[in-house]
């Protein structure tokens, strides 16, 4: 326990110290969307890495929110405070009623019904072009602000959504630990074993299912009003599928993990971009390579590859991982 | 060896400074299309047009004597991404212009950072939100959906045909297209007695084709990209539609014609002039900007110029002219860029103010009808 909470500090710390030597260059911006990213997969890893529970319609939670904030703050003249805090609410309790019927399914009709639900969402925002602006987008979303402090630069935003972001972490620490947590893992193992044990795995699913959408509508709104910008596009199924990537590389069922992914999948196309046009062939190869090499993700695969290059005193056989 | 390796390394090295102490530093510019993505249609012909342009450019010694240096990135018609690169452009490339994007969605994204840092933005894409109202620093060169409207109903109303069918795609284009369709009709004295949409990937457009035949218009139009319109021409043929199918600029491209086969013959659409260059009066003035982007565009790339690629030729030769008279500051750029009165590029002639940074009348459009696999003017 006392390392866990060492490491966190240790995280919050390398968190909050990094923007300094990049001096507001265009890495803070890109860093801004790790954070987003990073608590979006985090989301999806409480609910696939530790309850085993499939969701590929993460973008529509996240949608719901950058569009219910937008929607809120442009159209009615909310606060964007206030606007965060109603759509998350709302986003918790759709997600709540959707999660009964939905996670009753499992495996593959469970895959299926997440992704209908996320497609549905996107063709709702497409449609709805009175009060999304449709397809072009809605745009003129103001910045976030605490009294005179408006968070319009990208460091501001950087600390604001890394804040968040540092939070939502702690708080899936901690309950990643607790009974919760393991109640959770027990139903991932097997969830009949799990309700002869006593636990609620019905209730559990829907709740994790819950807090994951609602982690994921905060995300929305903060990226709303970091943008100021939005439009269908961005909440598609291939952003569904661009979160689930980042849990897995990332290592299923890791705090850290998540964020490591969310990390690697935004940073990985700017350094490809040495490769001009072949960089999409390298991505993709660089993404078999670490799946079929480090099947627990970069979380377990990065210590093992240490190992590897710096042979350990106890033997060769850790290397495999 | 290693004497020799190091050597080399340092007689390099000096070589590099020497030169580049020679040379002023070229003009950094900026560029942002989506080259890959679902918009790559448009994308891809725009990122080449821009790097033909800058390579002419630089071949005939620059501009007053600074090679250009054109920065690409790809956006994937991605919003995030666009915002991540126009920082990066702004940023750590320094750049004094940029060009692009490709999309109305990704202008739109980008347009809060290029006001933010100041610098000049050029977009290629059509949406009119993007220049109305008027931003400082944003101007752009694709012709605005309204002047193509405007061209259609201009006909029908010759024509004396007031009933007319709507049939647009679900995307940012044909939700554009159809706002716009609704919002003249009044004043060209049209009626819109049916309005339909599609989705951008659906393959059978049967049902609203019926629906608009009990519904008799006077004519179809049809506000989509590839390759929804052509499936609609098909389908409009096998039902045996005997109405005049008008389509929008979207598929102004012989790949229309490619894709709808027979069934293309007869339809009319509005479309900038590169489609139909050659057949222009010699009076025309962009008959001369036309024929030498058309003849650019197939030696470098050997394939036909579109009026894609136009948006980003007109882009950067505006650019080139900014450059040219008001120096390689953005500032200075941004004013030129203003002041340009009487610019004869592909997308038409273009005149810049203070209230108008889009700067094209409905003349930048022409009407052409397919005829025997080919584009005529429609008189």
């Amino acid at each position: 326990m006392r390392s866990d909470r060492i490491k966190f500090i240790v995280f919050a710390l390398v968190v909050l110290l990094l923007p300094l030597p990049l001096s507001g260059g265009y890495l803070t911006n890109v860093l801004i969307f790790v954070g987003i990213n990073g608590v979006l997969a985090l989301g999806l890893n409480l609910l696939l890495g530790y309850a085993g529970q499939i969701s590929l319609g993460q973008a529509a939670f996240f949608g719901l929110g950058a569009y219910g904030s937008g929607v809120l703050t442009t159209q009615f003249g909310f606060n964007p405070w206030v606007a965060m805090v109603v759509v998350a609410l709302c986003v918790a309790v759709f997600a709540f009623a959707l999660g009964f019927p939905v996670l009753r399914l499992k495996g593959h009709y469970l895959a299926m019904a997440t992704l209908g639900v996320g497609v549905i969402a996107n063709i709702a925002f497409n449609e709805t072009v009175d009060l999304t602006g449709g397809p072009s987008g809605l745009s003129g979303i103001p910045n976030l602000a605490i009294g005179t402090l408006t968070f319009d630069s990208d460091l501001k935003n950087y600390y604001l959504v890394w804040c968040f972001a540092l939070g939502m972490i702690l708080l899936s620490l901690n309950l990643v630990n607790s009974r919760f947590g393991r109640a959770l893992r027990a139903i991932h193992d097997s969830e009949v074993a799990a309700r002869v044990m006593g636990v609620n795995a019905r209730l559990m699913k829907v709740q994790v299912f819950t807090l994951s959408a609602f982690m994921s509508a905060i995300m929305g709104s903060l990226y709303c009003h970091v943008m100021t910008f939005i439009s269908p596009a961005s909440f598609g199924f291939g952003f569904s599928v661009e979160v689930l990537t980042m849990v897995v590389i990332g290592g299923l069922g890791s705090v850290y993990g998540s964020i490591l992914g969310a990390l690697l999948l935004t940073l990985l196309p700017e350094m490809l971009r040495a490769f001009q046009d072949y960089d999409i062939i390298v991505y993709g190869l660089l993404l078999v390579t670490m799946t079929i090499y480090m099947p627990g993700g970069l979380v377990q695969g990065i210590p093992a590859l240490f190992r590897l290059i710096m042979p350990a005193k106890k033997g060769s056989e850790v290397g495999n991982a | 060896m290693k004497k020799l390796v190091s050597t080399a390394f340092a007689s390099l090295a000096l070589f590099c400074l020497s030169t580049a102490a020679l040379a002023a530093p070229p003009i950094k510019i900026g560029a942002l299309f989506a080259v890959t993505g679902p918009a790559s249609f448009l994308g891809e012909p725009e990122r080449n047009t821009a790097q033909m342009v800058v390579d002419e450019i630089n071949k005939a010694g620059g501009v007053k004597g600074r090679k250009l240096e054109l920065i690409t990135y790809d956006t994937g018609g991605d919003a995030t991404k666009a915002v991540q690169l126009a920082n990066k452009l702004v940023k750590n490339d320094q750049v004094v212009a940029i060009i692009g994007p490709s999309t109305t969605g990704d202008t739109m994204a980008v347009i809060p950072v290029v006001e933010k840092a100041q610098v000049p933005l050029i977009s290629c894409s059509a949406g009119i939100k993007i220049t109305d109202p008027v931003k400082k620093w944003v101007f752009k060169t694709a012709q605005n959906d309204t002047l193509a409207v405007a061209r259609i109903y201009e006909q029908l109303k010759k024509e004396k045909k007031s009933k007319v069918a709507i049939l647009t795609v679900s995307d940012s284009f044909g939700s554009s297209g159809r706002e716009q369709l609704k919002a003249q009709a009044r004043h060209f004295g049209i009626q819109i007695i049916s309005d339909d949409t599609y989705g951008p990937k659906d393959t059978d457009m049967t049902p609203q084709l019926t629906k608009i035949k009990s519904a008799k218009p006077d004519a179809i139009i049809c506000w989509g990209t590839n390759p929804g319109p052509a499936v609609i021409a098909r389908n409009a043929k096998q039902l045996g539609l005997a109405i005049p199918l008008y389509m929008s600029h979207g598929v102004s491209s012989k790949k229309f014609i490619e894709l709808a086969g027979d069934a293309a013959e007869g339809i009319r659409l509005p479309s900038g002039k590169v489609l139909v260059a050659d057949l222009l009066p010699k009076s025309d003035k962009q008959k001369g900007s036309l024929l030498a982007f058309i003849k650019d565009y197939q030696n470098h790339y050997r394939a036909e110029g579109d009026h894609f690629g136009g948006h980003a030729w007109d882009a950067m030769m505006l650019l080139k002219g900014a450059i040219e008279r008001g120096g390689d500051t953005p500032a200075g750029i941004r004013n030129a860029l203003e002041a340009t009165r009487n610019f004869a590029g592909i997308g038409g002639v273009f005149s810049y103010s203070a209230k108008d940074h889009a700067g094209l009348t409905k003349d930048a459009f022409t009407l052409v009808e397919v005829r025997k696999k080919d584009w005529v003017l429609v008189k």
